[in-house]
């Protein structure tokens, strides 16, 4: 390119010269012609734009739709459960460690034993958590009690790990009255405030679950306007993150920089759906960069990986004022629910391929034996310690009276309006008038 | 005195209105400071009360930083910070979702959706959990401080996307609370206590009146209760109920069936959900004839859930059947628009009209010009 200038021309050139953006510089001085300056540029030059300098470019170029490579995914234990040999990781103690594996067969075993109680119509809908123990108890384990949670309906682990009895997790089953949810909602929508685990939304019938996220974000900027040691923490699976409401979450969650972790366990089915038929990007975790949100993704099924992401992250969520997305790669071994026959849409083999040679438990428990923490023995006692405690919570919850009539009515509001209060009238004349008509285990 | 003034405190500008044969005045203006206020001035106040009374509570939206497309939030961000009055992205469930999450943990939320033509997209949130936070986790949480503000109605050039009356779908949803100002004074008021009411309330504002109307407004920190109607001019011949906006209109015809020498009785119904049974019962039981008029369609309108309400209670007081004059079945026309909306002059073709008794010649008369 080749200008006529001025000097002063020529001294802002010297400028461009000295910030690199100018290769090199000819000047050329006939003694007709002012000055004659040569340049080159090396890059383009930049121009301000709203948000920040950008760089033009003569090549038409677009972006490719997908990295050559996709994101890799962090792990601490090989399937075996043996650690590898330069993993980073943050370190368990044995008691840490030996809660975190007793709670994942906790988990397991409590599934079990509620998947049957429904398969026996004791109960009317269950959905299991298997193939998903690590997630569910780590990332728990990483967090702290204050940390407020915004579960969708298959991390149960994390209200075990911070002490949710089974006694209580029976009780919401059977919607008894010491349901802390009053009976109003079905099995596993269970909630604590206690333990800072907001209700379960959405009914799983429904395609609706990620409508906690955006209100994990809300909770999060509280907790940072209260200047909180604290951040929320949010769970949603692969198929929620096509819901609206990820994609609101993600981007308030950056611009309000709010300290929330968007964890998204990625289990490759949505019901029947694959998650080829849920998205085409990489995962989920290539996600996260849109929204200018720093991402990873994890292997869900490793105990100490998914533990040290959700801490590192938590670290940062807090410190920074900013939202972490976790992507935890792992495998619903179960159906979707009680409701569902996954055989129906996939193989057989593939459930059971998951189930042994990528076992959360199995790989977990090769560690924390190798570390001396734990033994057959030790196995065998806790399980039976466990199938004892469900039975019997099983048999208490079951036996427990439903909750009152009334509870139909309160909660609705505050207080209950007019209408309400006319409309349990009329409900208990008719359930007077034709009492065959009505459960009877419901107390008036 | 108390009355005289209360009489002489509320003032419309709206051509040809005058004051009604009695003013039930829900505030002593007559002892505080009052300034003469438009409506968004008055909501404006009401938010800087709400903001400095409470210090966990926040003001967002879009727009809303620079003092908002109608000025309602003007001053707030330089007074309180941008960490508590603030521009959201433009994601109306995102808006509404924070919002609950902020509730949920104590905080007040008042949430601006920036026409209530976009609330649908945050439609999801209110309905499934904002609606349901308190119920369905047996009272262990609840997301009562969100207050969601949205202008709504006719505004003259409005069309199909900044006009409409959606208050209907949210009246069918148990959990929350629907409000509706008629007027500044009763804005600032009604809001303070939606703002401070523990369920989440939807609070409509008539935006035709944020400049339109100018009335005089109490500068303290005062609140209109939710759930009472007010009946704000008294009558004998027949009950009239509406809200918001529609209120300067049919207080306007209740003028003229005056002349015709047909007693009106109109009533603001200010909260539709839950709403006022109770005060509307009683002024049908007194005239016998009922009319509701509302902008929205008329089809699966509030109006409809009045009408069946009162048929319940009161048929066998009834000299007519219950008559509501509405904004009709189509999109919110634009060139349209004064042949959508339901001004005093419409015709009515309703068959309520037509009942023996001594005063049917009037009211069929009067009527005809009264819609």
């Amino acid at each position: 390119m080749r200008l006529a200038i001025s000097a002063t021309t020529y001294r802002m050139v010297l400028l461009l010269r000295d910030s690199h953006q100018i290769q090199s510089l000819v000047i050329v001085t006939p003694w007709w012609i002012r000055s004659q300056v040569l340049v080159h540029t090396k890059t383009p030059i930049v121009m301000d734009f709203p948000g920040g300098k950008v760089a033009f470019t003569p090549e038409i170029h677009f972006i490719s739709e997908s990295n050559e490579e996709r994101v890799p995914c962090y792990r601490v234990l090989d399937d075996n459960g043996q650690q590898l040999t330069n993993s980073q990781f943050v370190p368990v103690s044995k008691e840490i460690a030996v809660k975190m594996y007793s709670d994942m067969v906790t988990l397991q075993m409590m599934d079990n034993i509620f998947y049957e109680a429904q398969r026996q119509g004791r109960l009317s809908f269950y959905a299991t958590a298997f193939g998903e123990e690590a997630i569910n108890i780590a990332s728990a384990a990483a967090l702290s009690p204050d940390d407020v949670i915004f579960p969708q309906y298959r991390e149960p682990g994390v209200l075990l790990w911070r002490g949710f009895t089974l006694q209580e997790f029976a009780n919401q089953c059977f919607g008894n009255k010491s349901d802390y949810g009053k009976g109003r909602q079905m099995p596993v929508h269970y909630g604590s405030n206690k333990l800072n685990y907001f209700t379960v939304s959405a009914t799983i019938a429904y395609s609706l679950l990620t409508q906690l996220l955006p209100n994990a974000v809300g909770a999060a900027y509280s907790l940072k306007m209260d200047e909180k040691d604290a951040c929320a923490v949010t769970f949603f699976g692969d198929g929620g993150s096509s819901e609206g409401d990820f994609h609101a979450a993600l981007n308030f969650a950056a611009v309000m920089e709010a300290p929330v972790l968007f964890i998204c366990r990625n289990n490759g089915w949505a019901i029947s759906t694959p998650t080829s038929d849920q998205f085409r990007s990489d995962g989920v975790v290539v996600k996260g960069r849109a929204y200018g949100i720093r991402s990873i993704r994890v292997d869900g099924n490793d105990a100490l990986a998914m533990y040290s992401a959700v801490h590192e992250a938590r670290e940062m969520a807090i410190r920074e004022h900013r939202p972490i997305l976790i992507e935890a790669l792992t495998y619903r071994v179960g159906h979707h629910s009680t409701s569902d026959d996954s055989t129906r849409y996939r193989s057989a083999d593939e459930i059971e391929w998951w189930n042994k040679a990528r076992n959360p438990l199995s790989r977990f428990r090769t560690w924390v034996e190798s570390n001396g923490w734990w033994s057959d023995e030790a196995e065998s006692d806790l399980r039976s310690k466990i199938k004892k405690e469900m039975l019997e919570a099983i048999r208490v919850a079951e036996k427990t009276e439903k909750p009152n009539l009334n509870h139909m009515f309160s909660d609705v509001y505050d207080v209950p309006p007019l209408n309400l209060r006319e409309q349990e009238l009329l409900v208990r004349q008719a359930i007077k008038s034709h009492p065959q008509d009505y459960p009877s285990d419901v107390p008036l | 005195m108390a009355s005289l003034l209360g009489r002489f405190c509320r003032k419309l500008v709206v051509p040809g209105s005058a004051h009604g044969s009695r003013m039930t005045s829900t505030t002593a203006c007559g002892s505080e400071t009052v300034k003469s206020l438009n409506l968004y001035s008055a909501i404006n106040q009401a938010l800087h009360i709400a903001l400095e009374t409470d210090p966990r509570s926040y003001v967002f939206g879009e727009d809303v930083g620079f003092g908002g497309v109608f000025r309602c939030t003007t001053g707030l961000a330089e007074r309180f910070g941008k960490n508590r009055v603030f521009n959201t992205p433009l994601c109306e469930q995102g808006i509404v979702g924070f919002g609950i999450g902020l509730a949920a943990m104590g905080n007040r939320a008042v949430v601006e959706i920036q026409f209530a033509d976009y609330i649908y997209p945050a439609f999801d949130q209110i309905v499934n959990e904002a609606a349901k936070f308190r119920y369905r986790s047996g009272n262990q949480f609840n997301c009562g401080g969100l207050t969601i503000r949205a202008p709504y109605g006719a505004v003259g050039h409005g069309g199909h996307y900044h006009s409409q009356s959606p208050e209907a779908f949210f009246c069918h949803v148990p959990g929350i609370k629907v409000v509706i100002p008629r007027s500044p004074r009763e804005a600032k008021g009604l809001l303070l206590s939606s703002i401070r009411d523990p369920n989440p309330v939807v609070f409509f504002e008539p935006k035709w009146l944020y400049r339109q109307a100018v009335e005089e407004v109490p500068e303290h920190d005062y609140m209109i209760p939710l759930s009472q109607a007010e009946v704000i001019r008294e009558g004998s011949d027949i009950t009239l109920v509406g809200w918001g906006a529609q209120l300067t209109v049919m207080e306007q015809a209740c003028l003229d069936a005056e002349k015709e020498g047909i007693s009106c009785e109109l009533i603001d119904l200010k909260t539709l959900l839950p709403w006022d049974k109770e005060t509307v019962e009683a002024s049908v039981k007194k005239t016998g004839r009922l009319l509701i008029s509302h902008e929205a369609p008329i089809t699966g309108g509030f109006g409809a859930e009045i009408s069946a309400t009162i048929l319940e209670r009161c048929f066998l007081k009834l000299e007519a059947p219950v008559s509501r004059v509405c904004g009709l079945d189509t999109p919110f026309p634009l060139v349209f628009e004064p042949f959508y909306m339901p001004t005093k002059n419409k015709a009515s073709s309703s068959s309520s009209l037509s009942s023996p008794s001594k005063n049917t010649h009037f009211l069929i008369h009067g009527f005809s010009r009264l819609l």
